[in-house]
């Protein structure tokens, strides 16, 4: 029989404590190598869109906030186009998509400044409620945790999300919804185990 | 351009390939590792894309960690390395134009960071973190010294293998991946728990770098390879879906 000449994915391996010499240095004191931390800013004055933040804590199995992860969002601009290389049009050239922000030292706690996402396409064609994708890396965690943000106020498109609705525990979709806590402000704890574990995608 | 619109949706991911995301001999992971299933969902445009970086974001000496945190006239300590190697995908596809960050411990086996406790000395001229975009053929290459071994608080007497920590990205977000870098012959590796979380040995000699005399740069620096692979795409055209095909 003939060979699949497949290789195999890199295995994946912890970030470790001090994911942040590499990722942010800056944040942690290691300044004059590079200008600024990658992702530290997603927006300008011309970004399209409803200016929001995120704010969250990353919690482990005793309810203990982890004070080492690095979390980086990923998110389409306000009318729904990812920039980069989105095939369906040209997104805003204001809007990086990306976020990266380590959690603070003493809280664990981080916060993105961003536009609320624009809707975007499932494959076959329907919608997918705006959403944030979350990347989340730690000691502890050996292959990055990846999940997702939807808005509490999109009651109408999370109902109908091609993904939250293929959930069979549905009593666990709410720890994929934000908690609006003030104009424009939303937050979005993520529960590693335990009660109200996150729910973590295989995508 | 319009990359990805030429490229489909992800491979599944082999997780029993991976380390799982509870391994008790390395503590740490006990509290941190879900213990409800992943949902599985294929690949939508959220992982098909991704962010893009470009070459003229990077420094002159970014990819250069003997010198990128030296004072004038000064450069770090250590056995002086270079490692290079090609980001691919399970294609075997050259992945052009991603970014490749790594952060590693000085030649003592210290790193420069305000949480770490080691008794080895800092080196002044040494911060600890690189970072490189491949060429258009997936290559990348920087210039460092070889890490020294560390002990961490996980048993009473674990210690590290030397290690260089490397982040990816790939060219949609699904690829995005964080893994270690270890060096051939180190007896170290064979008895550490983080390595020992993969559950394979074909899985662990992945990321074991080869010393490679051809390319050394004689009596200067020696050389290890360390290829890369991120998860391959299916060939199915997205948008030609999205019409019904
Ligand atoms: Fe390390």
């Amino acid at each position: 029989m003939q060979e699949l000449k497949h290789l195999k994915e890199t295995p994946s391996q912890t970030a470790g404590p001090y994911v942040h010499i590499g990722c942010v240095p800056n944040f942690c004191d290691i300044e004059g190598v590079y200008p600024n931390d990658l992702g530290d800013s997603m927006v300008n004055d011309k970004t399209k869109g409803e200016r929001i933040t995120v704010t969250g804590t990353v919690y482990d199995g005793t309810g203990t906030p982890l004070k080492d992860a690095m979390v980086e969002i990923w998110q389409a601009d306000a009318e729904g186009l990812y920039p980069g290389k989105d095939p369906r049009d040209q997104a805003d050239p204001n809007f990086t998509g990306w976020g990266r922000k380590a959690g603070d030292y003493d809280t664990g706690e981080w916060v993105f400044e961003t536009i609320k996402p624009g809707a975007v396409p499932f494959k076959d064609g329907r919608m997918m409620a705006p959403h944030i994708t979350f990347w989340v890396v730690a000691r502890g965690i050996n292959i990055g945790l990846q999940t997702r943000m939807f808005f509490p106020d999109e009651a109408g498109a999370n109902a109908q999300d091609p993904l939250l609705t293929r959930i069979e525990h549905q009593n666990r979709v709410s720890t994929l919804i934000a908690e609006k806590t003030g104009d424009g402000a939303y937050r979005f704890d993520i529960r590693l185990q335990g009660e109200g574990e996150t729910i973590f995608f295989d995508v | 351009m319009t990359n990805q619109s030429k490229e489909g949706a992800f491979y599944q991911r082999d997780r029993g390939w991976h380390p799982p995301a509870y391994t008790p001999p390395y503590k740490t992971s006990v509290t941190r590792s879900p213990t409800k299933a992943l949902i599985s969902v294929d690949s939508t445009l959220s992982e098909i894309a991704g962010p893009v970086f470009n070459q003229n974001m990077l420094g002159e000496l970014d990819n250069d960690m003997i010198m990128n945190f030296a004072q004038p006239g000064e450069m770090a300590i250590g056995q002086r390395i270079i490692v290079y190697g090609k980001v691919m995908d399970e294609n075997g596809k050259p992945v052009p134009n991603t970014l490749v960050e790594v952060w590693q411990a000085n030649a003592g086996g210290r790193y420069r960071h305000k949480k770490e406790g080691y008794l080895a000395p800092l080196d002044p001229n040494f911060g600890g973190c690189g970072r490189c975009i491949t060429d258009e053929d997936g290559n990348y290459r920087f210039r460092t010294i070889k890490p020294g071994a560390y002990p961490w608080p996980n048993g009473v007497n674990d210690w590290r293998p030397a290690h260089i920590h490397f982040s990816i990205f790939g060219s949609g977000f699904g690829q995005r991946l964080i893994t270690q870098m270890y060096f051939e012959g180190d007896p170290l590796i064979w008895k550490c728990p983080i390595v020992g979380a993969i559950p394979s040995k074909e899985a662990v000699e992945c990321l074991i770098a080869p010393l490679d005399m051809n390319n050394t740069i004689p009596m200067d620096s020696r050389a290890y390879k360390f290829d890369i692979v991120l998860r391959g795409r299916r060939q199915t055209l997205f948008e030609n879906r999205m019409e019904g095909l």
